[in-house]
């Protein structure tokens, strides 16, 4: 149990310091890869909280894709990344008051929720560690419980990739390309053309 | 010292806290705006996982698994709308997104 606590606040707490380092570092590279020990911290979170199969996807998603992704983007704009920073200290005492006010709530709320006698929710003291391993649970229930939301994640993923598609596509016009019913319609009296010559010229 | 629900939420609610104070400090890179987002999503996704392990029921980590794949296409779509974006005006400062308004 010693060793679930230590863990837990390993992982808790290089994810916090990590966040915080994503909104406030200078270098927008460094903001990417602050997020991606981010999400590697959560995803150790959820191992801790038995649902293996969601931090591997976590891990592989995050880490694999929407990271990569943003760095690609960052890379990839020539912008002056200095600019973009004024006025982040002009912000910061209202935005830190603000935030401070926003966990204050929160933190309240869940004090409250936890040591009150009356309770929304039964929940137990222990998070649920199953003999069956989580992605069989998961799988079950996934293709047969919640199979249509499935197949409409499936359809978002889908408009989100034509939608980037399209956004990003653009038309050189330059470009040579074949156009296959140009060349079928293609008749031998319009192919060639016969030109007279003159003498000690060109055309 | 016990770990129980109540560690989880107050980890999700400083991380939510977070991402939210990003969107608001850094008003001019919509980059960080982006990036706040995804934090904002991973701190709900971790309330869904918690949720879901104290209750003893795996909804939630269903619902987690669909936040995810909203995440991701989120994500692309507005990046995607960046480049366009930048390659257009040549700045991706948010006080002049205001080709839009009427």
């Amino acid at each position: 149990m010693i060793l679930y606590s230590i863990s837990f606040y390993l992982f808790s707490t290089i994810a916090v310091f990590s966040a915080l380092m994503v909104i406030s570092a200078k270098n927008p590279v460094h903001s990417v890869l602050f997020l991606i020990l981010s999400f590697v911290n959560a995803s150790g979170l959820f191992v801790l909280l038995g649902a293996e199969f969601l931090a591997m996807i976590l891990v592989v998603v995050y880490v694999g894709a929407v990271a990569v992704l943003f760095l690609f983007v960052v890379m990839m704009l020539d912008i002056n990344f200095i600019k973009l920073r004024e006025g982040f200290l002009q912000y910061l005492p209202f935005g830190a008051l603000l935030g401070l006010v926003l966990i204050i709530e929160l933190g309240m709320l869940f004090y409250t929720e936890t040591y009150s006698e009356v309770r929304l929710v039964e929940f137990s003291n222990k998070p649920l560690i199953a003999e069956i391993e989580n992605t069989k649970m998961i799988g079950e229930i996934l293709y047969t419980d919640y199979f249509y939301l499935f197949q409409i994640s499936g359809i978002i993923l889908l408009v989100a990739m034509i939608g980037s598609i399209t956004l990003t596509l653009r038309d050189r016009g330059k470009v040579k390309r074949q156009d296959i019913n140009s060349q079928n319609n293609l008749d031998s009296k319009n192919a060639i053309e016969k030109k007279k010559v003159k003498l000690g010229e060109g055309i | 010292m016990n770990i129980d629900l109540g560690h989880f939420l107050y980890l999700g609610a400083i991380i939510f806290t977070i991402g939210v104070l990003g969107i608001f400090l850094n008003k001019k890179n919509v980059i960080i705006i982006l990036m706040s987002i995804e934090l904002i999503l991973l701190s709900v996704n971790i309330n869904f996982i918690a949720f879901s392990a104290y209750l003893h029921d795996l909804t939630g980590q269903i619902f987690a698994m669909l936040t995810l794949t909203v995440a991701a296409a989120e994500a692309a779509i507005g990046l995607a709308i960046l480049v366009a974006f930048f390659r257009n005006l040549g700045s991706i400062e948010v006080s002049k997104i205001n080709k839009l308004k009427g």
